[in-house]
């Protein structure tokens, strides 16, 4: 086990952010307590290949009831590092989105968008020995939101890492590069940053796509990274 | 070279089927659920379960809890997926849109002492659609006040705050639960840690 850096708050939004309305009555008011990480955060579960089954890296077949999802398809490829830049192995990456409508299958989803029989929209991976991992989709669509007048979500495809630790645990966004919805997006503008807000826009690569089937963007994560000095028990 | 984190962004209200699928009937398996010891497992079987309250006082119902605990022995478990050699995983994972009362649960075993100068306790993450971070506690228990007296960390909260963290022991016809909501804000403001 290991003890990592303190959270770089200036990466992250505020927990009251007032552009994104749902933060106001939810977020805590009081500032975190600071802890020394121990045993308990260096600590974390770590997953095996076997935590994946076949299909799940490929949200484009892993939901199919009778045909192809429609939309465009993607292939996402990422690497996950440390503020270091060491590569993280055997990390479980969690994906879920909306479809090409910007439909998401969840009950609660109530926009007038259709469904796709053939595409649920969750996966997920794990990062390979130089922590690399890969995903197939089908690029997400923009959907309304309520947040305030005429709110619309930029395309983006939700990812979830635990890292080594569970202090490292990550819940992040990937979004698309162009996409003329970031600037209007309250939840992407409240990470104050302008660089770290850089960080959640996958790259479009010409190398990653795959000829006659897929585009390919590129989408690395930074999780937090370990403290120099090993803990003493 | 020094590279920055990438910020975390909210859970939303959908993350259902991609993250508790199993729980809400979604055909996709789970990395983790609300069950984190099995009945093999040894050690004192409870419920852990509560709410999570706005800022209105209101019940949450697309929360998500995540909880990382030692064994009844004090020890991180290994390998938290391979549940068949002692039924305990470890990790478990809540959505708060199932129960009728928006409860989330845990059945688990109560944790040993991971530590000297520690008592006993589960980590908590907290996440839910209007958090753009994901916030972190803990979960004490009220028949340990002899060793919740000594907790470096529980001792380092404000005093009239250390309540929020503690659960409360409740026997039940169906068994021991320990009961605790999670307040996001206002007077009973559950105290978060940045580990």
């Amino acid at each position: 086990m290991s003890t990592f850096k303190p959270r770089d708050w200036g990466s992250h939004a505020p927990y009251i952010a007032p552009g994104y309305k749902s933060t106001i009555l939810r977020g805590p008011t009081q500032a975190p307590l600071a802890i020394k990480s121990g045993l308990s955060e260096g600590t974390g579960p770590r997953f095996a290949p076997a935590s994946v089954r076949k299909l799940d890296f490929d949200l484009t077949k892993n939901g199919i009831t009778n045909g192809e999802p429609l939309g465009e398809r993607i292939v996402v490829h990422g690497k996950v590092m440390d503020t270091d830049g060491r590569p993280q192995p055997d990390i479980l990456v969690e994906v879920w989105q909306a479809n090409a409508a910007g439909r998401y299958v969840h009950k609660v989803d109530q926009h007038d968008a259709p469904l796709d029989p053939n595409f649920r929209g969750s996966g997920r991976c794990m990062t390979d020995a130089n922590g690399n991992y890969v995903f197939y989709t089908i690029k997400p669509g923009a959907y309304p939101w309520g947040n305030h007048f005429n709110a619309w979500r930029p395309n983006h495809i939700h990812l979830s890492l635990f890292g080594p630790g569970f202090a490292t645990r990550l819940v992040t966004q990937m979004y698309f590069p162009g996409d003329p919805l970031l600037e209007l997006d309250p939840i992407f503008l409240e990470t104050q940053d302008a660089s770290a807000r850089e960080r959640l826009i996958s790259k479009f690569s010409i190398e990653k796509t795959e000829e006659g089937f897929a585009l390919g963007y590129q989408f690395d994560i930074v999780l937090r990274g370990r403290n120099a000095t090993p803990m003493e028990d | 070279m020094a590279y920055g984190e990438t910020p975390s962004q909210t859970v939303g209200p959908y993350f259902a089927y991609g993250l508790t699928a199993g729980q809400y009937g979604y055909d996709f398996t789970d990395i983790a659920d609300t069950t984190i010891a099995g009945p093999d497992a040894e050690g004192e079987h409870i419920r852990i379960t509560g709410r999570v309250l706005d800022g209105n006082g209101d019940v949450v119902n697309d929360a998500m809890i995540e909880i990382w605990q030692a064994d009844a022995n004090g020890a991180y478990t290994e390998n938290p997926v391979d549940v068949a050699s002692s039924g305990f995983r470890g990790l478990g994972r809540c959505g708060t849109g199932t129960d009728a009362q928006n409860r989330f649960y845990f059945d688990t075993v109560k944790p040993g002492v991971v530590a000297d100068g520690t008592a006993p306790f589960v980590n908590v993450i907290v996440f839910m659609r209007g958090m753009l971070v994901h916030a972190f506690t803990r979960f004490y228990f009220d028949d340990e006040a002899a060793l919740n007296a000594k907790d470096d960390i529980l001792q380092s909260v404000p005093a009239d705050r250390r309540d929020t963290l503690i659960a409360k022991r409740v026997e039940t016809r169906t068994g021991v639960q320990y009961r605790i909501d999670i307040h996001m804000q206002g007077d009973a403001e559950t105290v978060f840690f940045d580990v």
